[in-house]
């Protein structure tokens, strides 16, 4: 039998119904599909697609069990690796890591892993009759602080092995960016509660409400009989641009943005937390974070959206699918260009009008690039003379975030480097004994499978520790 | 979820609550502030601590009925549970090397510089207290005030209690008197302490103030807390809810926070306005 050369489309809402609705826009595979995407594995000896995967995953294996209709044995293998499969399935960037490593790519498209894992975790979720086998205890405890990505996958991974965990959550509710940062639309908040749900059976407590740093401090926990500390307490404070005009009525970081919508529901019809909705968006930067505030935008009604991006398409950091699926929404991409000032409302006769400090335009400046920077990428210069203004009545900075400094700054002998990001060593060690890291605390901001593969290197050492 | 073990209103529109949260209770300091929600899906507000007990195990809050959320807490009765409640947050209001203070509060601000007031008096600082309210009708806290002051002045607006006038009156009497203090702490609306720190300016005397904007997660996470400081030439960005709430006064951009606090003005009337008719629904 001849080899598809593509990939089985994803089934999605038509763009035209989907920018108007917070529900999810990929709608998984079906189990026909499923299984013959499956079949597009060569079921290759050097697997190298698991290389490409941070947390490892047996991807042939649990493919090959697609194949056959196997599918809660398939969930079985991925699980085996990965405590958030229908997470990981929708947000990682697959075409830069496991897919981007597929030997049915050299010739064709590869195989459709991340969809197939999706496929995969929700079949299983979607069952009633699915009991979790809870370890027998070992007797020891140990506090994981935040509940993203990298906690929950600390968390899960010791917990399997029968250490007592406690997760403290900062927020009132357990998922970190799962939560608050990436929207309904991609990530429903029901998959990020079922996963919270499986980790709660397998006997790990979530305390919400306690922020460490503030509530407790690590030394506390250790006072508290922990035996050592994961802190996945995630990226923190949002970064400005330093431009004039950012603290006008109707600027937002994309951390305050989505949180608004995804954390405190701004998006529903009867919300207790305002935010601008309608108007002229512009939304600064070109991740993942962008073109989730550029479609959270379009979602609540905006009349037009940009993303402003200083380099080219060809830079742009964002998943493929997500550019994609903005593009297919009618976003506009103002790339190779950047803001100069944000410019807003101010009525000279009366100081009172109540549009005074309202943001009414951005003005920019068009860019091209020049040579590699440090980073690799070619660095954007801008163009004299190309400066214009857009009108725009919100606009959202995407544009990172630097470390949280309530950790640090009460914990004597945990380090940080220039960006204040948490200093570890190969095995995730912290310079405080027992004091172990990973995530955005640590690397600034990343993705979601990067701060799992953290949160799994960490429970793999802190078992090493424990049981040295 | 956090039981309130006691409520009392202050006045008309003030309410003061005791809410139990050991962990919370334990930490507390003067100048730090709460976040809380009163039920599943509320919103989150920030609220500052207006004193502790870390035996009992409480914390009091003081909050004026300003929009939707604190109407929703009003209606909230003793035993009754909030749903969350984060803190304690903020840096705490600095005290060190600070023998002689003037502590100026604003209307439901007074909540918030009593524990202020409270703290200096229990370390043997020489403390003096201005509270200022629009009328007598919302005068709170006098006595507590008068227990922790070496010397306190009472001022509304229109004069319909003790001495007419805003609270620069007796500021300004007292520096143009030539007398000096380590530090003047005001805390009350933001116009008010920029008309503090403007009247404290010409005598050189050191003001800190404590800045409420607006919040969410209050736990350094989404940047909608950020004010501009002017430090040395230099606009600089700040987070209340991580570098404050409290501030050097002569550095803080208060017409840029005015400005930003009035973001969501039309919103919280409305939302006020929706929460009330909902109760009155509820009790006909």
């Amino acid at each position: 039998m001849a080899i598809n050369p593509k990939k089985h489309e994803m089934p999605t809402q038509e763009p035209s119904v989907r920018a108007h609705n917070f529900n999810e826009v990929a709608l998984g595979y079906t189990e026909e599909i499923a299984v013959s995407e499956a079949q597009r594995c060569l079921n290759c000896k050097n697997q190298p697609c698991v290389a490409g995967c941070p947390v490892n995953i047996h991807i042939p294996e649990f493919i090959a069990q697609i194949k056959t209709g196997n599918f809660e044995e398939a969930y079985q293998i991925i699980s085996q690796t990965s405590s958030l499969p229908a997470v990981c399935g929708r947000v990682c960037p697959q075409e830069s890591q496991c897919e981007s490593k597929c030997t049915l790519g050299i010739k064709f498209e590869p195989v459709g892993i991340g969809r197939l894992e999706r496929f995969v975790a929700d079949l299983h979720n979607s069952r009633s009759d699915v009991t979790v086998n809870v370890p027998e205890s070992n007797g020891h405890k140990v506090a994981v602080v935040g509940s993203g990505p990298s906690g929950l996958t600390c968390a899960g991974d010791l917990a399997k092995k029968g250490y007592k965990i406690t997760i403290y959550e900062a927020l009132h509710t357990a998922g970190g960016v799962l939560v608050y940062g990436i929207p309904e639309f991609r990530l429903p908040k029901s998959i990020v509660a079922k996963e919270v749900e499986t980790l709660k059976q397998l006997g790990v407590d979530v305390e919400t409400n306690v922020i460490i740093g503030k509530t407790l401090t690590i030394d506390e926990l250790f006072d508290m009989g922990y035996e050592a500390v994961f802190v996945g307490s995630g990226a923190g404070l949002p970064n400005f641009m330093n431009i004039p005009g950012e603290s006008l009525k109707g600027v937002y970081s994309a951390n305050e943005f989505l949180t608004r919508s995804n954390l405190m529901k701004a998006y529903r019809n009867d919300p207790v937390t305002p935010i601008m909705k309608g108007g002229k968006v512009a939304v600064v930067g070109g991740g993942n974070v962008a073109m989730d505030a550029a479609r959270t935008a379009l979602r609540l009604g905006a009349e037009k959206v940009y993303i402003v991006y200083r380099r080219s398409l060809e830079e742009l950091p964002a998943r493929k699918e997500e550019v994609e699926h903005a593009m297919e929404e009618g976003i506009e991409f103002l790339l190779l260009h950047n803001p100069l000032e944000i410019l807003g409302y101010n009525n000279p006769d009366d100081p009172r009008d109540p549009k005074n400090g309202f943001v009414t335009g951005m003005k920019c400046i068009k860019m091209e690039l020049g040579e590699p920077d440090a980073s690799g990428r070619r660095r954007p210069i801008p163009v004299p003379g190309s400066e214009f203004e857009i009108d725009v009545d919100t606009v959202v900075m995407a544009i990172g975030t630097s470390p949280n400094p309530l950790i640090k700054n009460t914990t004597a002998g945990l380090e940080v480097n220039r960006k204040g990001g948490i200093i570890v060593n190969e095995d995730g060690l912290t310079t405080r004994k027992g004091v172990y890291a990973g995530g955005d605390a640590v690397t600034g901001a990343a993705t979601v499978i990067s701060a799992m593969g953290a949160g799994k290197l960490a429970a793999k050492s802190i078992d090493e520790y424990l049981n040295a | 979820m956090y039981r309130i073990v006691s409520k009392k209103p202050l006045n008309s529109t003030v309410t003061q609550m005791e809410i139990e949260a050991p962990l919370v209770a334990r930490k507390a300091k003067p100048g730090q502030f709460i976040i809380l929600r009163v039920d599943e899906d509320g919103e989150r507000i920030p609220l500052t601590i207006a004193g502790s007990d870390a035996e009992k195990g409480t914390v009091k809050i003081i909050f004026q009925i300003v929009g939707g959320t604190t109407e929703k807490l009003n209606h909230k009765e003793e035993g009754e549970y909030l749903q969350d409640f984060a803190g304690p947050l903020g840096v705490a209001t600095h005290t060190e090397g600070i023998k002689k203070v003037c502590i100026v509060g604003g209307g439901v601000g007074c909540a918030i510089a009593m524990p202020v007031a409270q703290e200096f008096h229990r370390l043997g600082a020489e403390v003096t207290s201005i509270i200022g309210f629009r009328n007598k009708d919302i005068l709170i806290l006098e006595d507590e005030f008068k227990a922790c002051s070496d010397r306190l002045f009472v001022m509304t607006d229109d004069g319909s209690y003790a001495r007419k006038g805003n609270v620069t009156v007796p500021l300004k009497e007292m520096l143009e008197a030539g007398e000096t203090f380590d530090m003047i702490i005001t805390i009350g609306p933001l116009i008010m302490m920029k008309f503090v720190v403007l009247a404290a300016k010409p005598y050189n005397v050191p003001v800190t103030v404590s800045m409420n904007p607006i919040m969410i997660d209050g736990t350094g996470m989404c940047g909608c807390c950020r004010l501009t400081l002017h430090q040395d030439g230099k606009a600089v960005t700040k987070f209340a809810c991580v570098d404050g709430p409290d501030f050097n006064g002569y550095e803080v951009d208060f017409d840029e926070a005015m400005s930003r606090n009035r973001m969501y003005a039309d919103f919280e009337a409305h939302a006020r306005e929706e929460a009330c008719n909902l109760f009155k629904k509820g009790e006909n």
